[in-house]
């Protein structure tokens, strides 16, 4: 059997005894009730609040429970907070590949589009924030698609768009492995002919993906001849997924 | 050939960010610091200025480094900062002598009536093109002076200095150079806006010592090197946060305007050469000035509480964990419920200019919820936005047809699809929403010739996103009627002592 890995157990024991306690507890109660060193307590805390598991008041400075894990089943990174901290990194993004950027998260088995930067050609165009795509025909579904634990129900239903989507589980979970392998998804006419999209994971604390970036436009734009994603627009999109992971929380 | 870039410090009101722009003017890096706000009193509200530069001192080599620059590689620095907030520093130390009196602070609303009252405010106005506020830096200097013993001396004797925040910047970054810019002295009503020099028979009025104020430089030419945080690197200019954001939004032609979203909400439109004075309620002001040119003017329509009510949402009634989950909060609801929040927390600025006036809440019944007030709050933005542009409008003679707007705010899609339905034009997103940070950038950039010329700035515009109205004007017309009765409401509210 494996080694046991002491820091979570405390930090269980941590949030047990905020959940049995009278309501807000401070440092010095906690580490008593626990039996632990001042400084450990606090690290455990700390390290719980970051993740949104507990939360501190700021007069007392006492502690309880944190929103996030009454929401533990439900998206924990508000879409409009998302929204809001990648902002500052789609616009450069859009700048540097000359064509528009999509944000994207998972909403009931689809892809919900929280933000959207325009082509910067200064042509009309509609915003489209809260439009659903769908997760296996689009670049963005399948970065989601590919670090979601379980990844594919087996019952899916796999809708064709074009000749090229992938409507085979196998031959989309052979794809996936591909996005988990390489890092970054693409969509080479299996949404709409004469498109193509190339999107990578958004991660926040402690690696957890919360949603996906990219860029899409036509097929000649993002792709060489032999219809491959140009690696110069792959290292953009993955350069600004990485920012804004990094400004997330996100270690790597 | 190595990439040369340009960095802007954007010293904001509640944090001072350091930001690495490329030739296209796309961000490359960017960090940031809160500060702490000090509220000693109702109305007071206080910056450390020591702690503001320690943090420069600390952004500058995060920036650099998140970029992954040297201090070769940086062609120019820009200064972009909260305008009216005024320091006061010892000449010999540089210590300042008390905290920053923020430009949200309403201490000095008695001594501005008082003021109002005596001979010479007419000429006053007039000579500043702004109408005597709590708001603005010259009556805050003058309580500083009053209420220090043996201040007014010292600074008679030039051992007391004073300035807004790129002044005292800029102090501590060359080590000793006392000097502003036209835009942040346009600010203190001190300055002849004609002249864009100190008024002896202002600076009279206030009884403000002439040794204690820094030189006027035009706001976009070299105004020296520094010798801290950025070593060797020169100065290319320096610009109130608003007129820096008009500057990186390329509103280079009278006749085009912005409004930036961020703790108030600031809408400037470029009036040129012409100095235009609004009947409406309106500021004018300087929108600019490169060294060896006449100066751009503008005229603003200033709104004191926006952001920041998000703010107090989020930190004081706890509703929200997050500002931008305003937004979500907002929208479990469809409309307000008949609750209408109106923020006069410092007064109302534009076109008000009601310092007397204190914040409301109408509409209350048993069936409103924190997602009403969530949507109150959002709407407040709208509305106060609606009245600027329509005392815009009016002083102007032109009808607005689209708004550019820019600041952290706009990531806020329903609050951009209300303003847009309220003002019944469509709203245009820049491909850069740090237009402030940007417009320093600029400015800097183009003092050292790193761009050539404004068209070359100009041609890095572009539409990142669009809201186009869809209202019903009915609904539109009865719900601006709400609102400005609940406007009303907060009038008079605070009684002369």
């Amino acid at each position: 059997m494996p080694g046991t890995v002491q820091a979570i157990e405390r930090a269980a024991a941590i949030l047990r005894t905020l959940a049995t306690g009278p309501g807000r507890l401070g440092l010095t109660e906690i580490a008593r009730t626990l039996d632990l060193a001042k400084g450990t307590t606090h690290g455990i805390l700390r390290t719980l609040q970051l993740v949104g598991f507990v939360e501190q008041d700021r007069n007392s400075g006492q502690y309880q429970l944190g929103g996030a894990l009454l929401h533990l089943g439900t998206s924990y990174l508000d879409i409009n907070e998302l929204r809001s901290r990648s902002i500052n990194w789609a616009d450069p993004l859009a700048a540097r590949s000359g064509e528009s950027v999509r944000i994207g998260t998972v909403l009931e088995g689809e892809v919900l589009v929280v933000h959207h930067v325009f082509r910067p050609d200064d042509t009309f165009q509609t915003l489209d924030v809260g439009t659903l795509l769908p997760l296996h025909a689009t670049a963005l579904g399948k970065v989601l698609l590919a670090y979601r634990a379980g990844g594919v129900s087996a019952g899916a239903e796999l809708s064709p768009f074009t000749r090229r989507t992938l409507v085979d589980p196998k031959a989309l979970a052979s794809a996936l492995e591909g996005v988990r392998e390489t890092g970054w998804a693409a969509e080479i006419e299996e949404m709409t002919l004469g498109q193509a999209a190339i999107a990578a994971p958004i991660r926040g604390y402690g690696g957890l993906v919360v949603g996906a970036i990219g860029i899409s436009g036509p097929v000649e734009r993002l792709c060489d001849s032999r219809y491959r994603p140009h690696p110069h627009l792959i290292t953009y999109v993955r350069d600004a997924a990485r920012a804004v992971s990094r400004d997330l929380g996100a270690t790597r | 050939m190595t990439e040369r870039f340009v960095v802007a410090i954007d010293q904001g009101t509640t944090s001072t960010r350091c930001i690495v722009f490329d030739r296209r003017g796309q961000l490359v890096s960017l960090a940031q610091q809160e500060h702490k706000q000090y509220f000693p009193r109702p109305g007071w509200v206080e910056h450390d200025a020591a702690e503001i530069w320690r943090n420069v001192e600390r952004l500058a080599p995060r920036a650099l480094r998140r970029a992954g620059i040297g201090l070769d590689q940086v062609a120019a620095l820009g200064i972009a900062n909260q305008r009216e907030t005024t320091v006061l520093w010892d000449r010999d130390t540089g210590v300042p002598i008390a905290r920053a009196i923020i430009w949200q602070d309403t201490r000095t609303d008695g001594l501005v009536h008082e003021l109002a009252a005596r001979p010479g405010a007419k000429e006053t106005e007039e000579r500043a093109g702004l109408p005597l506020a709590t708001y603005f830096s010259g009556p805050r200097l003058k309580w500083i002076l009053d209420h220090t013993p043996g201040l007014r001396e010292r600074a008679e004797r030039g051992e007391v200095l004073c300035g807004t925040m790129e002044t005292w910047l800029i102090w501590n970054l060359t080590g000793g150079l006392h000097v502003t810019d036209v835009t942040n002295a346009s600010r203190t009503m001190l300055l002849d806006v004609r002249t864009l020099a100190w008024s002896p028979e202002s600076l009279a009025f206030f009884g403000i010592p002439a040794a204690m104020l820094p030189e006027v430089r035009p706001s976009i030419g070299v105004f020296g090197t520094a010798t801290a945080a950025f070593p060797g690197v020169r100065i290319g200019a320096a610009l109130g946060d608003q007129q820096a954001a008009l500057f990186g939004q390329t509103c280079f032609t009278p006749g085009e305007a912005k409004c930036t979203y961020g703790t108030g909400s600031f809408l400037l439109l470029n009036t040129g050469t012409e100095l235009v004075r609004s009947q409406n309620g309106l500021l004018t002001t300087v929108a600019y000035q490169i060294a060896g040119e006449p100066a751009a003017y503008a005229l603003e329509g200033s709104i004191a509480i926006t952001g920041s009510l998000v703010q107090w949402f989020r930190d004081q009634l706890e509703l929200i964990s997050s500002a931008p989950e305003i937004e979500t909060l907002a929208r479990t609801v469809a409309d307000n419920g008949g609750c209408y929040i109106v923020p006069a927390f410092s007064g109302l600025y534009a076109p008000y200019w009601r310092s007397e006036a204190r914040g409301v809440i109408v509409g209350l019944t048993s069936y409103i919820t924190k997602g009403h007030l969530a949507r109150a709050v959002l709407e407040a933005t709208a509305w106060q936005t609606r009245e600027v542009v329509d005392a815009m409008n009016a002083s102007s003679g032109l009808a607005l047809r689209t708004l550019k707007v820019d600041g952290g705010m706009t990531a806020d899609n329903l609050l951009m699809q209300m303003i847009a339905n309220v003002l019944d034009v469509p709203l245009v997103r820049p491909l850069a929403v740090e237009t402030v940070s940007l417009g320093a950038a600029y400015a800097a950039g183009l003092a050292v010739g790193h761009w050539p010329d404004l068209d070359g700035l100009r041609s890095n515009w572009h539409i990142a996103g669009q809201w186009m109205p869809a209202m019903d004007p009915a609904v539109r017309a009865t719900e601006y009627a709400n609102w400005r009765r609940a406007v009303e409401r907060t009038f008079d509210w605070i009684q002369p002592a």
